[in-house]
């Protein structure tokens, strides 16, 4: 019996949780995000680990609507849950917390956030083209590099940021080489081991010995051979960021016949074609950059996330597009229609969903994506 | 060899015969146990037609009970069937609306009647036959009685109120509907008048789900609630485009299940 290429990621975060506490004890900070906006770089270069926090379970959002209102963002209250009832063990770890002003609904929770742990929020710019917006997120990556030296009490130094970009954009680059992967048919990776990876990968609190697995598992899925040919329509999946908790439709696509090949979100492809530019002279500049062209639906207007999700089609051969929407996230859900109308130029079967984290609509999303197979032959 | 669609709904079971030219169909109550009625009817549909079990060549599966059918050879949405059933009852049509017990669908079909997009009602009874049972039984009436008093409310709502605006019911939840319906009925408002404000109000939910979808020429009306006419009326009052209702309205998810599965049979003979 052959190990499951991807069964230390399954293992990951506990593994984690483990090595954090060892850490911690020695005197480690560890600083935890929500967000792929915020410049992991820089708590790397300020000698502390930086973590991804809970946020893709329904467990504690009953405890959230105590304090948030019921008709938010799942993924706003599950966060935000998690934290007041303590039970994130990597909120628990975190000395402090850095979010950004997204969305309305992250930046009123970061409020609520700072009664339990210090909280910085960056201002994140929503036009990106505006030399002003660029200014703003440069100042912006400077202001939470003083905060985190004032709060760990250390020099971030100019070198340090060079080195953890390097560090970062290899990170990124073997993911992207891994899920590139399922370029193929059949595709080496289901949905489900595709969302392990790329999602598990940010609770690692040792950035080498991720890069270490992700190399590994290149190596042992490049030896892939498809030994039969597929059948599966090849489903990819955009929209609000996924994961292990929140898989409901990347789960029920799979039980009921697709193949979901790619995700085009948070911790997924989105931001995977981004690298730091080395050439420039400022580290902090060269962050910015990076950073700011993240496509994410609160960017207005956000051509590269169609441009992104017109390349994958092609790359990845889709046969038909999801577009999960997690309830009343405005900026995900209107951008839907331009999502729409790019997939249908495609000739592309398009179905766009509007959920939570619970369970309660299973057997309706199981019809919907049902009938999207059928559309795209599977009948 | 016969082609079967079993379309098991929350309200109704239909099902559906197709031998060569020849199609049979016949209905009733789902109840409580979807597997043994779809069991029974298919059965029932086999004898009083004069088949047995050997004839079958292929049984389709569909509707919202359609886990629940041990012996069907394929399960296949009912979104999918019917795209299929109504584009056989209605060739030129581009736009099913299909009106059933527990959702409201809208499909967009080409010519062979695959489907292009479809959108259903969330997660509430909104907009259903649901909506119109639970109505009816506030009313004190059958559901099959709407439709004629719907249109007599038609004719008396305009002044039914005095001010001369037709009486308009404004919830769309289920449930306040329904507290909606007993206070005007304390009020003493005529049951017409309501039935028709009722109408009005699947109608206009319906309308703009096709809305969003797209309307183009004649939308071809399925499902239980496409029986009652005063709610066609109003959709093609929304619509603005001609809403027929095939007289075998409640079979097209049945038929459309029995034709792919006479596809299949086809195919399957080709090869041989």
């Amino acid at each position: 019996m052959t190990r499951s290429p991807i069964e230390d990621f399954f293992n990951l975060r506990e593994v984690s949780i483990l090595k954090i506490k060892e850490m911690k004890d020695k005197g480690i900070k560890v600083v935890g995000s929500y967000c792929t906006y915020c410049p992991t770089e820089l708590i790397l270069a300020a000698g502390a680990i930086p973590v991804s926090l809970c946020g893709t379970k329904e467990e504690p959002i009953s405890a959230a609507e105590r304090t948030l209102p019921r008709n938010l963002c799942p993924l706003i209250k599950s966060s935000y849950g998690f934290a007041v009832t303590d039970t994130c063990p990597f909120f628990y770890f975190s000395d402090l917390i850095v979010g950004e002003t997204t969305c309305d609904g992250k930046k009123k929770m970061f409020e609520q956030m700072q009664q339990l742990k210090p909280v910085h929020v960056m201002e994140l710019p929503t036009i990106k083209k505006s030399e002003a917006s660029f200014q703003l997120w440069v100042e912006e990556i400077r202001r939470l590099r003083v905060w985190l030296e004032e709060n760990l009490s250390v020099k971030i130094t100019d070198e340090a940021i060079w080195q953890a970009i390097e560090i970062v954009n290899q990170e990124r680059s073997l993911i992207k080489a891994i899920c590139d992967l399922n370029q193929i048919d059949p595709p080496p990776l289901s949905g489900l081991s595709l969302l392990t990876v790329s999602w598990s990968r940010s609770f690692n609190s040792d950035k080498a010995e991720t890069i270490r697995m992700l190399r590994d598992l290149k190596e042992r899925l490049a030896v892939h051979q498809p030994d039969q040919v597929s059948v599966k329509q090849r489903i990819l999946l955009t929209g609000c960021p996924v994961g292990l908790g929140t898989e409901k439709v990347i789960r029920l696509t799979e039980e009921l016949g697709g193949a979901v090949v790619a995700l085009e979100n948070c911790s997924g492809y989105k931001t995977l074609e981004l690298q730091t530019n080395t050439e420039y002279s400022d580290p902090i500049v060269a962050l910015a950059d990076k950073y700011l062209q993240i496509p994410c639906s609160c960017m207005s207007p956000n051509p590269y996330r169609l441009e992104l999700l017109e390349r994958m089609i092609h790359d990845f051969r889709i046969d038909a597009v999801i577009d999960l929407t997690w309830q009343a996230c405005h900026t995900y859900n209107i951008e839907a229609y331009q999502v729409e109308q790019l997939v249908q130029q495609k000739g592309l079967p398009y179905l766009h969903l509007e959920s939570d984290y619970s369970s309660t609509d299973l057997e309706s999303l199981k019809v919907r994506i049902e009938a999207l197979l059928e559309m795209a032959g599977n009948s | 060899m016969l082609a079967v669609g079993i379309d098991v709904g929350s309200i109704s079971t239909k099902v559906v015969v197709i031998d060569g030219n020849k199609i049979s169909h016949l209905i009733k109550p789902t109840g409580w146990s979807p597997r043994q009625v779809g069991l029974e009817s298919y059965q029932e549909i086999l004898e009083r037609e004069g088949y047995n079990q050997n004839q079958v060549g292929y049984i389709v599966g569909t509707g919202y009970g359609r886990i629940s059918l041990p012996f069907v050879h394929k399960v296949v949405t009912e979104i999918t069937c019917h795209g299929r059933g109504a584009s056989f009852l209605q060739p030129q049509t581009q736009l099913v609306i299909d009106v059933g017990g527990q959702d409201s669908k809208v499909i967009k079909i080409d010519r062979q009647g695959k489907v292009q997009n479809f959108i259903m009602n969330d997660k509430c009874a909104a907009g259903t036959g649901r909506f119109l049972q639970v109505m009816a039984a506030t009313l004190g009436l059958e559901v099959s009685e709407l439709a004629e008093l719907g249109k007599l409310g038609e004719l008396r709502s305009p002044q039914g109120d005095g001010a001369g605006s037709p009486l308009v019911i404004n919830s769309m939840c289920t449930v306040f509907a329904e507290s909606e319906v007993i206070g005007l009925l304390a009020q003493g408002v005529d049951k017409a008048s309501i039935v028709a404000a009722l109408h009005c109000s699947i109608a206009k939910r319906v309308a703009a789900m096709a809305k969003r979808i797209g309307v183009e020429g004649p939308v071809t009306f399925t499902g239980g609630v496409a029986r009652n006419e005063g709610i066609r009326a109003k959709l093609e009052q929304e619509l603005n485009v001609p809403v027929i209702v095939p007289p075998e309205c409640q079979f097209a998810g049945a038929l459309g299940a029995a034709l792919i599965g006479q596809e299949i049979l086809l195919r399957k003979r080709a090869l041989h």
